[in-house]
């Protein structure tokens, strides 16, 4: 089975990105959404935890959000992919099953 | 495939019910079926009629409704839930004593049955809150 | 009627400590209603979720209802699986003894009360996470 994680809240704020990583199972994918597409930026404190998890995981960030917070797409980590709204109804109809961590 | 969305954050606060909205949008589009959407946690306030935002701000509550209308769309609100909140239907307000009622057309109030009935029969649930 | 017969898996993950947020208790009340609906429900209790389960909650000083005796009609209400993250309870400097007792009765060999209560590593919930069929987090 495979399972598609949400997150939506900034890895700076609580320790909800680092449990929804720690409990993934390998080819689960995560994509982050609302103040979770700060996790996904380069140069961060968290970068290196990112750039590890996508040994593991496939991960995506949410395009709208990122444009929203003034996240520059050329800042992303490589190997995350930028998706829009339509790419996020594809990701919950691809996998098996959606935990959307809250 | 038949989706459910459950959502359990009020609108403004939190971007959740936006999110929820732009998704369902975008489900529908790709030719999806919302088999329905519950309304749960402070997530009941999105059904408010009495929510008057400025004019140059989305008004999410009619959002939820417009979408119900044009695309036939189950918006359920949690009883319990609203009861606590103070988002009653005219039924609820008489049994409840009270003299005023404020939920949203294209709305309904029902018991969280409907949401366990909606991860039974949907393919998928997607929840959006905080 | 043909409706009702499916059975799904329901996976509710609590994360958060009760009182200060109304998560808790309402992500207990749709618990009990998915068990109402027979279907194949289990709890996870991860992160600040472990706090909901602690013995002694006394909260007359905070004028709010203490639900904490409601995890206790888990196994009247046929919900036998609770997975507890024994990282989480670590973490917090806890154990199981700082947490209440669920048990079920098992009719099959004289009413024995039997424990509800699985502690599991990350990796074994990773493992009964990925095989749900609906995962709710409150």
């Amino acid at each position: 089975m495979s399972m598609l994680h949400t997150v939506n809240k900034s890895p700076f704020e609580n320790s909800t990105v680092l449990s929804c990583i720690s409990l993934c199972s390998k080819n689960s994918s995560i994509l982050f959404i609302e103040d979770a597409v700060i996790s996904v930026m380069k140069s961060t404190k968290f970068t290196d935890v990112i750039n590890n998890s996508l040994k593991d995981f496939k991960i995506y960030a949410l395009k709208p959000d990122l444009e929203a917070r003034g996240l520059s797409l050329d800042n992303v980590i490589e190997g995350v992919k930028v998706v829009g709204y339509e790419e996020f109804v594809d990701l919950t109809t691809e996998h098996d099953s959606v935990q959307s961590w809250l | 495939m038949k989706l459910g969305i459950l959502i359990n954050e009020g609108p403004y606060q939190h971007q959740a019910s936006d999110t929820a909205l732009q998704y369902v949008k975008a489900a529908i589009k790709k030719g999806h079926e919302i088999y329905r959407v519950f309304f749960y946690n402070d997530g009941v306030n999105n059904a408010t009629k009495l929510s008057s935002p400025p004019q140059d701000d989305r008004n999410i509550t009619k959002e939820w409704s417009m979408l119900a209308k044009d695309h036939g769309i189950d918006l359920v609100v949690c009883v319990a839930a609203a009861q606590r909140r103070g988002i009653l239907d005219k039924d609820e307000a008489k049994r409840n004593g009270k003299d005023a009622d404020n939920l949203e057309e294209g709305f309904r109030i029902s018991g969280l049955g409907q949401l366990v009935e909606a991860g039974i029969q949907s393919d998928r649930l997607i929840t959006f809150g905080d | 009627m043909s409706e009702q017969a499916i059975i799904k898996k329901f996976m509710y993950v609590n994360r958060k400590s009760p009182y200060g947020t109304i998560y808790a208790l309402e992500s207990l009340e749709v618990v009990l209603i998915t068990a109402a609906f027979d279907q194949d429900v289990s709890l996870v209790f991860t992160d600040d979720g472990v706090y909901q389960l602690m013995k002694n909650q006394n909260t007359e000083g905070i004028g709010m209802k203490n639900f904490s005796a409601t995890y206790s009609a888990l196994g009247d209400y046929e919900v036998k699986k609770v997975y507890i993250d024994k990282e989480s309870l670590e973490e917090r400097g806890l154990s199981l003894s700082d947490l209440q007792e669920l048990v079920w009765e098992d009719e099959d060999e004289d009413y024995a009360e039997k424990s509800l209560i699985n502690l599991v590593s990350r990796s074994e919930l990773s493992e009964i996470m990925n095989n749900q069929d609906v995962v709710l987090s409150f």
